[in-house]
């Protein structure tokens, strides 16, 4: 892929033709062309091509132009604002009471994380604590939420580099991890499960087997994956080495999540700066050094096997208790109470019309989402609805390491890296 | 509602408390660049600076202090607060540009808040610093229609690019058109 | 030159059912995945909804060589002439199911940003409620869909009002499941 231009070796001139050397060049080499009698192009002449926003292989409706020097990408910018929902100007006119609704769908891979860092957030200007059995059927949500994406991760991203069948592998275990979620929260996805004050209603008769079912399932099926493609040497060649990028490049660029961790930096906000209580779980932060695609391949995939572990551990140790905050002025009473006190009444009334009015004030919390950092910033000025609701969404900031990872691969790489950034339209655009 | 207010004291909300010089970092900020005041919001460090000195301070604090990463850039419009919270020292504009820092040696977070008035909405941009703080400060110039001097391509990144206004602004409508549900007697 | 070239009489009979049979039973849906309801489309594409036994066997990335627009998801502002382009290369005939509430009506997001409602931009065929709708909703939509091409109904009403009007037929949500799990609530 080199500019130089070189002389036919003696060999090369004597047969005529270019060695086995020369032979993943697809391009001509000057000399033969000149002999022909073609014309050797300028350097300059470059093409710039149109990825998008409609395209099998750009994660949702991301446009990228990229410059090409025949099949070498020199430049790749990514377009964004295909899915701009205005989100963030809905968020203001919602109660908070509504707000996880809003939230929930901006990264539709992390609805209950979504959800979690906007209630995180509330309660941090509320400063209510919530029980301790609240916070451990978040942190399992959460969990489950974490290896629903990376499946779908696994199932996309070997679905881009060519391996078809992991698509259907990934989704089957996928398939496992919602139902349970639909048996927990009562719906696949967007679930606006986990609310201010605590999650909506408590866990179902029979959770624990179904959970430690699903568990079981999740674990036989990453370690299929891992048969198939980790040593699989098609998957090694398209994945080792491409798109590279180093820890000074990462941070610079404000990536997060799996894009910094494979660079060798173990940082994960879930062991770094605690929340819930994942300091009071067992598990390890999975980091590799190289920076390209097949760590981050990696470090997914093993990352679904922390979660079940995490899971496990909820299941085993998941305290009693209420399942949300007490205080009538934040979550609503039990539906039964409704017909026998005029308080509860009224206070589902309030809560339901007007929602609850949060103290002015301004906090940024941040959690661990799949993709990275995902942050709720919050302002608020004493009334009901927030003054300012904006996330900080992981995709966003690593969209532009695409920008350092792609120029210098090849076309089909430049597919492999972008699967590999995992961007979430959704919470690139809000 | 009843007569008690939720959690916490609406009054005590009204004022925050400024720590003394309990963040070392803030501190330093608060030295090496009079007029800003360093404030504890829920238990987060906050600076809320000058907005000419914007870049100088995450400069220092990325050089000095070792925040090695910016996690966000955005901006808020106070144009329809009910209620401001009153800091001493710090002169309220209609907008606040809004700096999150993290430093991973540390393991510690800053936020930087400067405020900028509605007659001249630019600010220094950040992102000769941080370069990941491009497409964060575009969505603020498209949302909000601030500027940020030294950005290197400052242009519209989520609206289409002849869109008229800046979504996020109070005063820019949110467009809702009225809906009408099945049995309505009119649209809502 | 397609099935309303031939003259029809009583011979032609035979040749209309099999054309109509075979443009129900291969309809190739082209990928206009857009949000959250794409996830819930490739669900339906997977091993366990199945839409490979419906026929839907491939998504087309060209739109030339599809025969169905799904389109999943809320549609933004910059995102509607992308549609429109999208839909004009597909050849006729040509089916929209407006999967999800956003696409059908711009569901929860009634603002500037979404339009509300794809037959703003392109005929639609099956509107499709849910947020999003399950695997399950998404079939019926589609099999409601085939049924109307099969009959070729929706061809007879096509002729009636131009090539590319949309059925807008609308059709029931029916996910979830109907399992006696009884949710215990602590009392208060």
């Amino acid at each position: 892929m080199s500019d130089v231009i070189n002389e036919p070796t003696a060999e090369e001139a004597r047969l005529g033709r270019q060695t086995d050397e020369g032979a993943q060049e697809l391009r001509p080499r000057q000399h033969e062309v000149v002999m022909t009698g073609g014309v050797w192009p300028d350097d300059d002449e470059t093409m710039i091509i149109n990825m998008g926003p409609q395209h099998p292989s750009t994660h949702g409706v991301l446009r990228i132009m990229m410059e090409l020097d025949g099949e070498t990408v020199l430049q790749a910018k990514p377009v964004i604002g295909y899915l701009h929902t205005g989100m963030e100007k809905t968020g203001e006119q919602l109660t908070y009471v509504q707000g996880a609704t809003n939230v929930t769908r901006m990264d539709y891979l992390n609805c209950l994380g979504n959800e979690l860092v906007y209630a995180l957030a509330v309660e941090n200007l509320l400063d209510t604590e919530v029980p301790e059995r609240a916070v451990w059927m978040r942190m399992m949500l959460v969990e489950l939420q974490r290896m629903a994406s990376h499946l779908l991760f696994q199932a996309t991203n070997g679905m881009d580099i060519g391996a078809l069948s992991m698509m259907i592998y990934g989704w089957r275990e996928r398939e496992q991890v919602l139902r349970l979620l639909e048996m927990i929260t009562g719906l696949r996805m967007n679930h606006n499960f986990i609310r201010v004050g605590g999650l909506a209603a408590d866990l179902p008769d029979g959770w624990q087997q179904a959970t430690l079912d699903v568990c079981d399932n999740v674990e036989a099926g990453v370690a299929e994956y891992e048969t198939l493609l980790c040593e699989n040497p098609i998957w090694q060649e398209r994945t080792q080495g491409v798109g590279v990028i180093t820890t000074e490049q990462a941070l610079a660029l404000g990536a997060t999540g799996p894009i910094l961790r494979s660079t060798g930096f173990p940082w994960d906000l879930r062991k770094a700066q605690p929340y819930l209580a994942y300091d009071d779980v067992d598990f390890e932060v999975i980091y590799t050094g190289n920076g390209d695609v097949y760590d981050r391949f990696l470090i997914r995939l093993f990352e679904i096997l922390e979660s079940v572990k995490i899971v496990r551990q909820c299941v085993a140790r998941m305290p009693g208790g209420d399942y949300r905050v007490q205080d009538r002025k934040i979550t609503p009473p039990p539906r039964g109470r409704i017909d026998e006190s005029m308080e509860a009444l009224i206070h589902h009334f309030k809560l339901f019309t007007e929602g609850f009015k949060v103290p002015a004030g301004e906090t940024y919390v941040a959690i661990e989402s799949p993709r990275g950092e995902v942050g709720c910033y919050l302002v608020s000025d004493g009334t009901g609805k927030p003054v300012r609701l904006h996330v900080r969404g992981p995709s966003f900031y690593n969209l532009q390491s695409v920008e350092a990872m792609v120029p210098g691969s090849m076309v089909a790489d430049a597919v492999a890296i972008i699967s590999s950034v995992d961007p979430v339209m959704g919470e690139v655009d809000r | 509602m009843s007569d008690e207010s939720p959690q916490g004291d609406a009054d005590a909300a009204e004022t925050v408390e400024e720590i003394a010089i309990a963040d070392p970092v803030a501190a330093a900020v608060v030295e090496g660049f009079p007029g800003s005041v360093a404030v504890e919001s829920h238990g987060q460090s906050v600076v809320y600076v000058d907005r000419g000195v914007l870049a100088e301070v995450t400069k220092r604090l990325r050089d000095a202090e070792r925040f090695t990463q910016c996690t966000d850039v955005t901006a808020v419009d106070h144009a329809a607060d009910v209620e401001r919270v009153e800091i001493p020292g710090v002169v309220r504009e209609r907008f606040e540009v809004v700096v999150n820092l993290l430093s991973h040696p540390r393991n510690a977070r800053i936020r930087l808040i400067c405020q900028v008035p509605e007659d001249d909405p630019t600010v220094p941009s950040v992102t000769p610093l941080f370069p990941g703080a491009n497409f964060p400060e575009r969505e603020a110039y498209d949302m909000f229609g601030i500027t940020f001097d030294g950005h290197p391509d400052l242009a519209r990144i989520l609206m289409p690019d002849d869109w008229d206004g800046h979504p996020l602004r109070k005063d820019d409508p949110i467009a809702r058109i009225p809906v009408t549900f099945k049995g309505d007697p009119a649209p809502r | 030159m397609g099935l309303e070239a031939v003259p029809h009489n009583f011979l032609t009979g035979r040749l209309e059912d099999l054309v109509k049979w075979a443009r129900r039973n291969s309809m190739w849906p082209a990928t206009f995945g857009l949000a959250c309801c794409a996830i819930e489309m490739m669900a339906t594409g997977a091993a366990h909804y199945d839409q490979a036994r419906f026929g839907m066997e491939v998504f087309r990335a060209s739109p030339r060589q599809a025969d169905l627009m799904i389109v999943a998801g809320r549609v933004s502002q910059k995102m509607a002439p992308v549609l429109r382009q999208v839909y004009d290369q597909m050849v006729e005939p040509k089916w929209v199911i407006s999967m999800g509430v956003c696409a059908s009506s711009g569901g929860m997001f009634n603002n500037y940003a979404i339009v509300q409602g794809v037959d703003q931009v392109v005929p639609v065929d099956v509107y499709v409620p849910g947020c999003p709708p399950g695997p399950e909703t998404l079939l019926h939509g589609i099999l409601t869909l085939h049924e109307m091409v099969r009959t070729g109904e929706i061809m007879k009403r096509r002729r009636a009002q131009g090539a590319g009007a949309g059925a807008g037929v609308q059709i029931d949500q029916v996910d979830g499941i109907p399992s006696p799990v009884r949710l215990i609530g602590t009392q208060a």
